[in-house]
């Protein structure tokens, strides 16, 4: 068993932390992990992403070979989308609906989201509004890493013990809203009605 | 000991600390940084050996030399094109006899992710006659920097640990084994170390009586594997480093899986490809970075009867990084299906400077200025500033390597560029940009220096700058420079005016001034911010 994971954003949106959390709960649980990401010049506001890799099994590479990814998690929408390539055909695509403009050509996103939801499997989630819920904006990657645990091969109580871990040095404030975001996430996830291809008209 | 995940770089870090490492010396540079970090928060923990960033590759080299010839272990690493301003101690040190290991660390950026080439450090290595690692995985990258001290101190010679950006900035599990300890002081000898001709002459010999012994060491390395396929002797794979990783990520698990040979070792295990070539028709030899391997089977004029094929045959890409589906093309097998755009066309989003950024207000007041003068131009270095030649500023027309900024706008100036003005931060200005600023002070070249004081090496992170401040200042005039003409500007939005106006005065003067545009890097300021 395996899992392939593309995360997906903009420098500074905190995917790093994302992987971190997924990456540690995983070695916790005896799984094989590799993660791939990127440091250095696009982490200055350009599109960064990480090749988070786990399984049962001995893994290889530390990039994911496209057709190979079980799921892209994306804290933005056009971020989701660079990476479509790397997705199985039944593969799943969990993406922010809040954009990060910060180019000049950058697209109408309605036209972004359009394109998520030909993916046969996808959910898009407001994860300013669920961040700011949870008592900070700054929260939006773990509303996303929230929406997306009930699908990871690692168990949610594993996933909450690392973001404690990431956040303490921070503060409890920060702890709980982090911890709070999650479940906001979860539990939009759990409500969500994402279509599977074959039930569409 | 506990399983620890770790990125490559934090892996070689740690294996050197457990080969009983005295001192770590490195200048930040992508992919490269991580290194350092990880030993720096080691040592600061343990208090037991020294790790500092150095003012460039070079001293941090040098200084790693001083440690061996102390008689202890040194780790010096660098991104790959760090390896080019240390090269002068870095050659000379496989001739000293080292006392202490020393271990060199280049880590190569194939793709140029964050660089202006693609250089591939093992040709140093084979440059310099020492022997290289180059590992696939996380384990390996611990297991052979601990075998790298104890053959650079069996042998007398630096050994190399080539990374590259994929296992430098991935993370996976490492398990440490049992920590040795350090050496004690022991001086090292005079004649080895003074490389005078006739101690040179000695020593070179000595090197190239080594090879044998070296080559010998890479055909028995266990990190090395061959796997022939008793039944197939049609195609055997030659793969080194993480390339073996692409290879077998298509075909392990196969029982049609061709002849595989794993090299991880300089020089070149000559047995172990001999083995393979006389096993098979075609050898496909996949390497991430140059075609080193490939060109040394090819030679000249190939080998009669067999076919080599690879980057230079052009089954695989010549530029950027390998991936699992371009090795995946050159084993013939079809690629995966995937989703896809279905030609849906997707903005791009280049790095760019933070919103509010100091280096946003200097170009904008600098193309303000310069946009009076037709015939100027901007020599760039490297840094965030760099980012300055992307819309909306392109505020700058080069950017070739660190420091380069000034010594190409005084050849600039000498040949007619009016104004010819050179933009550097204050941390490449220590790293390389006060010994071309030495050279126009005496000429009194007729040109404009901008360094940027933003107190630290931004791009990679944060490190910290030795040319700041008030330090910085005083260089200047140390150097030479007259004191009417350095001039110090803060960049922000409501000094534009003034900022022009200073830019002007000092572009119209004929000779060498300095501007420098103080301003603290925010990135910096949140971080001291958050951490109170």
């Amino acid at each position: 068993m395996k899992q392939d994971i593309i995360l997906a954003g903009v420098g500074g949106q905190g995917i790093i932390s994302i992987a971190y959390v997924i990456a540690s709960a995983a070695l916790e649980e005896g799984l094989e992990v590799k993660q791939a990401e990127v440091h250095g010049m696009s982490q200055r506001g350009g599109a960064v992403q990480s090749h988070l890799r786990l399984s049962r099994q001995r893994i290889w590479s530390d990039l994911i070979p496209r057709g190979e990814a079980d799921l892209i998690l994306s804290v933005e929408p056009l971020e989701a989308l660079r990476y479509l390539d790397y997705l199985r055909p039944d593969g799943m695509v969990i993406s922010s609906r809040v954009p990060f403009v910060n180019i000049r050509d950058y697209p109408d996103v309605e036209i972004l989201l359009r394109k998520i939801r030909e993916a046969p499997r996808h959910l898009i989630i407001d994860s300013e509004k669920l961040a700011r819920e949870a008592g900070s904006s700054r929260t939006q990657n773990m509303v996303l890493l929230g929406a997306a645990a009930g699908r990871l091969m690692v168990k949610e109580e594993s996933l909450t013990r690392f973001i404690r871990t990431l956040f303490e040095r921070h503060g409890e404030n920060i702890v709980a809203a982090n911890l709070k975001a999650f479940a906001l996430g979860k539990a939009v996830a759990a409500a969500a009605d994402y279509v599977p291809a074959s039930g569409r008209s | 000991m506990k399983p620890e995940i770790l990125l490559g770089d934090e892996a070689v870090a740690l294996g050197a600390i457990h080969a009983g490492l005295s001192a770590g010396y490195s200048y930040p540079g992508t992919p490269a940084s991580e290194i350092m970090e990880y030993l720096i928060k080691a040592a600061a923990k343990s208090q037991s050996f020294v790790a500092s960033w150095s003012v460039n590759e070079k001293v941090a080299y040098e200084e790693a030399l001083g440690v061996s010839f102390a008689g202890k272990r040194a780790l010096v690493s660098m991104k790959h094109v760090g390896l080019n301003v240390a090269a002068d101690p870095f050659m000379n040190s496989a001739l000293t006899n080292l006392n202490g290991g020393l271990v060199v660390v280049p880590a190569d950026d194939p793709g140029m992710h964050s660089s202006q080439n693609e250089q591939d450090s093992r040709f140093y290595a084979g440059f310099a006659e020492i022997p290289c690692f180059e590992p696939s995985n996380h384990q390996e990258a611990y297991e052979m920097t601990r075998e790298a001290f104890a053959i650079s101190e069996r042998f007398g010679l630096p050994v190399m640990i080539r990374l590259v950006t994929r296992l430098s900035h991935s993370r996976s599990t490492v398990q440490p084994r049992e920590p040795r300890g350090q050496n004690e002081l022991r001086h090292g000898s005079s004649q080895d170390w003074t490389l005078l001709p006739v101690n040179a002459r000695r020593r070179f010999k000595a090197l190239l009586d080594s090879q044998a012994a070296l080559v010998r060491l890479s055909e028995e390395s266990a990190f090395n594997s061959l796997q022939l396929n008793e039944k197939d002797r049609l195609l055997g794979i030659l793969a080194s480093g993480i390339a073996f990783n692409y290879v077998q990520e298509n075909l392990a698990g196969r029982e049609d899986s061709p002849s595989i040979l794993k090299v991880c070792t300089y020089p070149i295990p000559e047995k172990l490809i001999r083995r393979l070539v006389e096993h098979v028709q075609t050898v496909l030899v996949v390497e991430e970075g140059f075609p080193l391997i490939e060109r040394s089977l090819q030679g000249l004029f190939g080998i009669p009867g067999k076919t080599i094929r690879g980057k230079l045959s052009g089954d695989l890409p010549r530029t950027g990084e390998l991936s699992p589906e371009t090795v995946r093309s050159a084993l013939g097998l079809k690629p995966l299906e995937r989703l896809g755009l279905g030609g849906f066309e997707l903005a791009a989003r280049p790095p760019q400077l933070c919103a509010g950024c100091p280096h946003a207000d200097t170009f904008q007041a600098l193309n303000k200025a310069v946009g009076e003068y037709p015939k100027g131009n901007v020599f760039s270095d490297i840094g965030c500033y760099t980012l300055g030649a992307y819309p909306p500023y392109r505020a700058v027309q080069t950017c070739v390597c660190m420091g380069a900024s000034v010594g190409m706008a005084k050849g600039g100036a000498e040949s007619g560029i009016h104004p010819s003005i050179a933009v550097i931060g204050d941390s490449t200005f220590g790293h390389s940009g006060l010994t071309p600023l030495l050279e126009a002070a005496a000429a009194d070249t007729n040109m404009t220096v901008f360094i940027l004081d933003n107190g630290t090496v931004a791009m990679t992170g944060g490190q910290p700058s030795y040319a700041s401040g008030n330090r910085l200042l005083k260089m200047i005039e140390g150097l030479g420079v007259a004191r009417e003409h350095i001039r110090v500007i803060e960049p922000l939005p409501k000094n534009l005016e003034r900022n022009v106006l200073v830019i002007k005065e000092e572009i119209e003067h004929r000779g060498l001034s300095v501007i420098v545009a103080v301003r603290e890097c925010l990135e910096e300021a949140k971080k001291k911010r958050r951490s109170g």
